[in-house]
């Protein structure tokens, strides 16, 4: 019991931000007209290709001979930059078609 | 100094937010994605330079990882076909998970070297970062394997599938909590191959028009595996694009649900496994008989109409009809038909997705109608052209409780004068029933691939002139 409260304690702003980002995503999403669910699927999905900042301190603080951590985080680095780069790239092309066409 | 690092990050967490609002709008979405990619652009250069100590930094490694996945991202994103979209972004999510699992695995073992494992919250973080990320990871690996067609759902499904799942489900969470007290090697990758599992055979019995359901909820699943590794390194920018991710997928998935007039629950206990009474019925029971058609003479059917809806599904995804679909349009419109489109919220394989296939092409957004605007105008409609699609028009959703999709909301083109359906063959759908549409009276078929077929009314067409 006593580190549970010792964690809340310590950890009260993450878990605000923790609230606050659930409300935020619920609001941000509640409203998107159905032409949209692809392109904000993708795009959603690019950005949590944010773990990549994670194995970004992961191989920095990697030690240079331990070479199966290198792998794996790299690994995990290239994973998470097709998720992002693709992600985004897709979400781009799809938004570029339907880019509002002059009237003939 | 770690300051200016710290408003970095809120500079980008902020892009992140903007860039999400603008994506929920047609006007904004484009800016908005960009605003999102800048954001995450921000990020990742703070973090390149974060002020670390005397850390090996190992720059080598990560820039060569950086290229390496920029380069494979940038080359599938730009390389694949409209059609595909739903397993490419299948996959792109499946990477995101797997790379929480991964980082989680080797925190794990860095915890465990380093002596200082407990079995307390970090550890606790780790695992669930591991489970989370694996069943994301293997969910959205099979999920493209099904899109994709390599995968067949009765492959993959066994008896009492929802049993088996439940005992999966119990075994991960043994294995994980086993891995919690007792560090070694070899607890932590029966952890992982045990989540793996799990997430494999979570996604199995769900298939048919229930697909873009579960794409959007693991999606939502990897956004919550970033979001816990946030909390591994203290990083808020990973735990607000995580939960941003998390929560906006859970809502998105909601809203499907609710267009399909079922509970999330429903979805996930598998209601299209192919199992029920309509799809055993289907082969017994004699429905009628189809009345087969030709190109010549729905061409001639179109030729006198005034009012035309095309209603698209997956398989116009599968045949690229598309195009010779906008074509089909401009014809008919110069003659002074009026062409709208039907569009149902769960055709294709991705919430969205004929309105990806249609913009491709040029058509005009102001003439795709949604399920209720779509239902209201089929009255008046002399034909409709149901173009691949097949559960989305299936009266049985409304009549026979017995059927597996009962209660889902459906685009009634039976009202309309005629109804052409567009289809390979008279095998059942991708959700595995049988389609009384198809034997109504006032129902056609005319058989072969969509594009060829649509072509082919298309040269008719011309004759007619």
């Amino acid at each position: 019991m006593d580190s549970i409260t010792q964690f809340l304690d310590g950890n009260m702003l993450s878990i605000y931000l923790l609230i606050f980002a659930i409300f935020l995503g619920f609001e941000l999403i509640s409203k998107v007209p159905s032409v949209l669910h692809t392109p904000l699927m993708s795009g959603a999905n690019a950005i949590s290709g944010i773990v990549l900042v994670g194995s970004i301190f992961f191989l920095r603080m990697a030690d240079p001979s331990d070479t199966f951590s290198l792998v794996i985080g790299s690994i995990a680095m290239i994973m998470a930059m097709i998720n992002i780069v693709g992600g985004f790239a897709v979400t781009n092309r799809m938004l570029a078609m339907f880019k509002k066409k002059p009237k003939q | 100094m770690t300051v200016y690092f710290q408003l970095a990050y809120l500079v980008g967490a902020v892009l992140f937010i903007l860039g999400l609002r603008g994506l929920s709008d047609p006007k904004t979405a484009r800016g908005g994605n960009l605003r999102a990619a800048l954001g995450m652009g921000i990020a990742i250069v703070a973090s390149l330079l974060y002020p670390l100590g005397d850390s090996p930094d190992n720059f080598i490694w990560i820039i060569g990882a950086l290229i390496i996945g920029a380069i494979i991202g940038w080359i599938s994103s730009t390389k694949v076909q409209m059609t595909s979209m739903p397993q490419l972004v299948s996959i792109f999510n499946g990477l995101g998970g797997g790379s929480a699992m991964l980082l989680a695995f080797v925190e794990y073992l860095n915890l465990q070297k380093g002596g200082q494992f407990s079995a307390g919250l970090t550890t606790l973080t780790i695992l669930f970062t591991l489970l989370v990320g694996a069943i994301s990871f293997s969910g959205s690996i099979l999920a493209y394997l099904k899109l994709d067609g390599k995968v067949k759902d009765k492959h993959v499904t066994l008896p009492k599938h929802q049993f088996v799942n439940i005992i999966l489900l119990l075994a991960t969470i043994a294995a994980v909590g086993y891995a919690m007290f007792n560090p070694s090697m070899t607890s932590l990758i029966i952890a992982t191959v045990v989540s793996l599992i799990y997430g494999f055979s979570f996604v199995a019995p769900i298939g048919g028009a229930d697909m873009p359901v579960v794409i959007s909820l693991l999606n939502s699943v990897t956004g919550i595996s970033a979001a816990t590794a946030g909390y591994l390194y203290n990083n808020q920018i990973m735990i607000l694009g995580g939960i941003l991710v998390g929560a906006s997928g859970t809502i998105l998935t909601v809203l499907m649900c609710r267009a399909m007039n079922r509970s999330l629950m429903n979805v996930l206990v598998g209601g299209f496994t192919a199992t029920g009474a309509a799809a055993a019925g289907a082969e017994g029971v004699d429905q009628g008989t189809v009345q087969p058609t030709q190109a010549i003479d729905v061409a001639i059917l179109l030729n006198y109409a005034e009012k035309v809806i095309m209603v698209p599904g997956y398989g116009m995804a599968v045949a690229q009809a598309q195009k010779q679909a906008k074509e089909l349009d401009e014809v008919l419109t110069k003659k002074g038909v009026e062409v709208l489109y039907g569009i149902h919220p769960v055709a294709g394989r991705m919430p969205g997705h004929m309105n990806v296939l249609l913009a491709e092409v040029d058509i005009d957004y102001d003439k795709l109608l949604d399920l209720d605007d779509c239902n209201s105008n089929l009255g008046d409609t002399d034909i409709v052209l149901v173009v691949g699609a097949n559960d989305v028009v299936n009266p049985s959703a409304l009549d026979d409780t017995s059927s597996s999709i009962y209660g889902m909301p459906v685009l009634e083109v039976w009202r309309a004068k005629k109804v052409i359906v567009f289809k390979r063959s008279m095998k059942p759908g991708y959700a595995g029933i049988q389609n009384p549409l198809f034997f109504k009276d006032n129902t056609n078929m005319l058989f072969g691939d969509a594009g060829a077929t649509l072509k082919a009314i298309l040269n008719e067409l011309k004759t007619l002139d």
